[in-house]
C-alpha cells in the first residue's frame, strides 16, 4: 500500500514542480509551488517523519508561500512581455540542469546514507519529535544556538537597513489615547440665544 | 476507536474509516445548520429582535431553507475573473475546514488511554495548527481571482491578520504542550483528568501556573476570534469599508462553501479550546475509576455530551462577542497582535518552560 501511495504523491510532486516553471501566470506558479510543498509533506509522513512534515506545512506553506503570493499578486508587470526573450538562455538552463542531475547521481552512488527501505525516522527515540529534539537541543546545541544568533543578526540588519526616523510623522500614543476621559475631551456649554460663546 | 481499525483487517479497516468520515461529515453539517441559527438568534436576542422565526417552529428550519436557496441560484463568475482559481478558492476553504476534524478526539474510548478519533496522530495539535494556517489561502485566492478592488483589499487584510495571530496561537499551544509533554490530542485531554481544577485553564496540578495559564486561555480565545475573522476582528469583510471583502463577487454555491468553511473553522476553534484548556471530554466532577471501569460505554457517552456541551458554550461566547463588541480599527488589531499578545505569550512560554524544568514535571 505504502509503495503505491509513494508513487502517487511523488507523481503529484513532479507534476506540480514542473508546472511551477511551465505556468504562464506567476500566481499560478506560486499555487503549484504550494501544492509541491504540500505533497512533499505527504512524502515525509510516509517515511514516518511526522514532525518534519507538519513543520514543512506550517513554515513553508503557512508563512513563506503566503509572502510569495503576496509579492507576486502585488507586482504589476506584464509577464508575457518579460518572458519573450527567455528562450535564448536555454543552453544555460541545460547546463545547470545537467550539473544538478550529476550531483544527485554522484550523491546516490557514492553516498553512505542508508537506503529508503531501511530508513529510520526516529532513531533511538519513541517519536520523530523526540529524536529531532535530542539531536537539535542536546547533541548539536552549540551549532543550533549559533544558527539562532546568525538569524538574529540578519533580522537586526534588515531592521537597521529599512528603519528611517522621520521626525515629521505623527505617532499615536496608545497610553494617552486610552487614558483620555470624557472630561478632558468634551466641554458642555449653555450659550444664551443670540450671543454665542 | 482508531486502534480497532487494524484488528478489522485489510478490507474492513478502510471501510470503517470511511464510515467514520461519513458520520463526522453528516453530524458536522447538521450541527452547523443549527449553530448558524443559534448565532443569528443570539445576535437577535441581544438586539431585542426576534431573529429568524418563520421557517419551521421557532425558525428551526431556516438554515435548510437558506441552503436550498443557495444551491438553486445561478453561479455568476465575473468576466475578468481567473475562473479556475475563483472556483477553487471556496472548495479549498471548505475541504480544509473538514480535513482538520479528522484529528479531533470527541469521546473517551472503551479502554483507558484511548479515544474516539478518526486518526490518532502523534503530532495531532501540530496537524490542526498546520491545516488552520492553510485556511488563509482560500481567502487570498478568492480575493485575487475576483479581479476586483474590494475583494483584493479584503484578501490582503485577511492574510496579514491571520498570519499575525497565528504566531500568538502557536505560542499559547506551546505552553500547553510543555505541560503535557506530548503533542497527541488524546494525551493532552487525558492529562486534564480528575475534576475541573485540573483543566489547563486552571492547571491546579502545577498550581502556581494558573497565573500564566488563565491569561493564555483568554489570549487563545481572542486570537481564535481574529483567526476566524469573527467580529470584532471581521476587518476582511468590514461591510462599511469593503462591502463584503473577499466575498463580494461570490454568490450561490461558492458563497455557501465559503460560509460553511468559516463556520466549520469557528466550531473547530471551539473544539481546540475545549481540548487544550477545558479538559476535552472530562466532566467538571470526576466520575470515579470504578464507574469508568464498570460502565465504559456510559462513560463514552457522558464524554461525548461534555465535549459537545463545551463546544456549545464556546460557540455561545463567540456569538455574544459578535453581538456586543464593536469592530476594531485595523492598526489597533495589528497592535494587539504584535505588541500585546506576542510578548505576553512569549513570556508565558519562558515561565512555563522554566517551571517544567525546575519542578521536573515531565520525567
Amino acid at each position: 500500500m505504502a509503495v503505491y501511495a509513494f508513487y502517487l504523491i511523488a507523481l503529484v510532486v513532479l507534476v506540480s514542480a514542473l508546472s511551477v516553471i511551465m505556468a504562464r501566470n506567476p500566481v499560478h506558479s506560486v499555487l503549484w509551488l504550494i501544492l509541491a510543498f504540500f505533497s512533499s509533506a505527504g512524502l515525509l509522513v510516509l517515511i514516518g517523519a511526522e514532525f518534519l512534515a507538519m513543520l514543512l506545512v506550517v513554515v513553508y506553506v503557512g508563512a513563506v508561500a503566503v509572502l510569495f503570493l503576496f509579492v507576486v499578486m502585488m507586482l504589476d508587470v506584464d509577464f508575457v512581455e518579460l518572458k519573450q526573450g527567455t528562450l535564448r538562455y536555454w543552453p544555460f538552463a541545460v547546463l545547470v540542469g545537467v550539473i544538478f542531475a550529476a550531483e544527485i547521481v554522484l550523491a546516490t552512488v557514492f553516498g553512505t546514507s542508508t537506503n529508503a527501505s531501511t530508513f529510520d525516522a526516529s532513531p533511538g527515540a519513541a517519536t520523530n519529535t523526540e529524536a529531532i529534539g535530542q539531536v537539535m537541543y542536546t547533541q548539536y546545541l552549540l551549532l543550533f544556538q549559533m544558527a539562532g544568533i546568525i538569524l538574529l543578526v540578519a533580522m537586526i540588519g534588515a531592521i537597521v537597513l529599512t528603519l528611517r526616523h522621520r521626525p515629521e510623522t505623527k505617532r499615536q500614543n496608545i497610553a494617552k489615547q486610552t487614558s483620555r476621559r470624557r472630561s478632558d475631551a468634551v466641554e458642555l456649554k449653555d450659550p444664551t440665544p443670540g450671543q454665542g460663546i | 476507536m482508531s486502534n480497532y481499525v487494524e484488528s478489522f483487517g485489510q478490507l474492513w479497516g478502510p471501510l470503517l474509516v470511511l464510515g467514520q468520515i461519513a458520520l463526522f461529515t453528516l453530524v458536522l453539517l447538521l450541527s452547523i445548520a443549527f449553530l448558524l441559527l443559534l448565532d443569528r438568534k443570539v445576535w437577535a436576542g441581544v438586539m431585542m429582535r426576534k431573529g429568524p422565526n418563520v421557517v419551521g417552529p421557532f425558525g428551526l428550519l431556516q438554515s435548510f431553507a437558506d441552503f436550498g436557496k443557495f444551491l438553486i441560484k445561478e453561479i455568476v463568475i465575473p468576466a475578468g475573473a481567473n475562473k479556475t482559481v475563483f472556483i477553487l478558492a471556496p472548495i479549498l476553504t471548505c475541504t480544509l475546514a473538514f480535513a482538520s476534524w479528522s484529528a479531533i478526539p470527541v469521546a473517551p474510548g472503551t479502554t483507558s488511554g484511548t479515544s474516539w478519533v478518526i486518526s490518532n496522530l502523534n503530532v495531532g495539535i501540530l496537524y490542526l495548527f498546520a491545516i488552520s494556517s492553510l485556511g488563509v489561502y482560500g481567502i487570498i485566492m478568492g480575493g485575487w481571482a475576483s479581479n476586483s478592488k474590494y475583494p483584493f483589499l479584503g484578501a490582503l487584510r485577511s492574510a496579514a491578520q491571520m498570519v499575525s495571530y497565528e504566531v500568538s496561537i502557536g505560542f499559547v499551544i506551546v505552553t500547553v504542550i510543555l505541560q503535557v509533554g506530548s503533542m497527541n490530542l488524546t494525551d493532552i485531554v487525558n492529562n486534564q483528568d480528575g475534576g475541573f481544577w485540573n483543566w489547563h485553564a486552571f492547571s491546579f496540578q502545577n498550581f502556581p501556573l494558573i497565573i500564566v495559564m488563565f491569561p493564555m486561555f483568554v489570549i487563545f480565545f481572542i486570537s481564535a476570534l481574529a483567526e476566524t475573522n469573527r467580529p470584532p476582528f471581521d476587518l476582511p469583510e468590514a461591510e462599511s469599508e469593503l462591502v463584503a471583502g473577499y466575498q463580494v463577487e461570490y454568490g450561490s454555491t461558492p458563497y455557501l462553501l465559503f460560509m460553511l468553511g468559516e463556520y466549520l473553522n469557528i466550531v473547530l476553534m471551539c473544539a481546540m479550546m475545549t481540548i487544550l484548556f477545558l479538559g476535552g471530554w472530562h466532566g467538571p466532577i470526576p466520575l470515579g475509576e470504578d464507574f469508568v471501569r464498570d460502565h465504559p460505554f456510559l462513560n463514552a457517552f457522558a464524554g461525548l455530551f461534555w465535549f459537545m456541551f463545551k463546544i456549545l458554550f464556546f460557540f455561545f461566547l463567540f456569538a455574544m462577542v459578535k453581538a456586543i463588541v464593536p469592530r476594531y480599527r485595523y492598526d489597533q488589531l495589528m497592535r494587539l497582535g504584535w505588541k500585546v499578545f506576542l510578548p505576553t505569550s512569549l513570556a508565558a512560554v519562558l515561565i512555563v518552560a522554566g517551571y517544567v524544568v525546575y519542578m521536573g514535571v515531565q520525567s
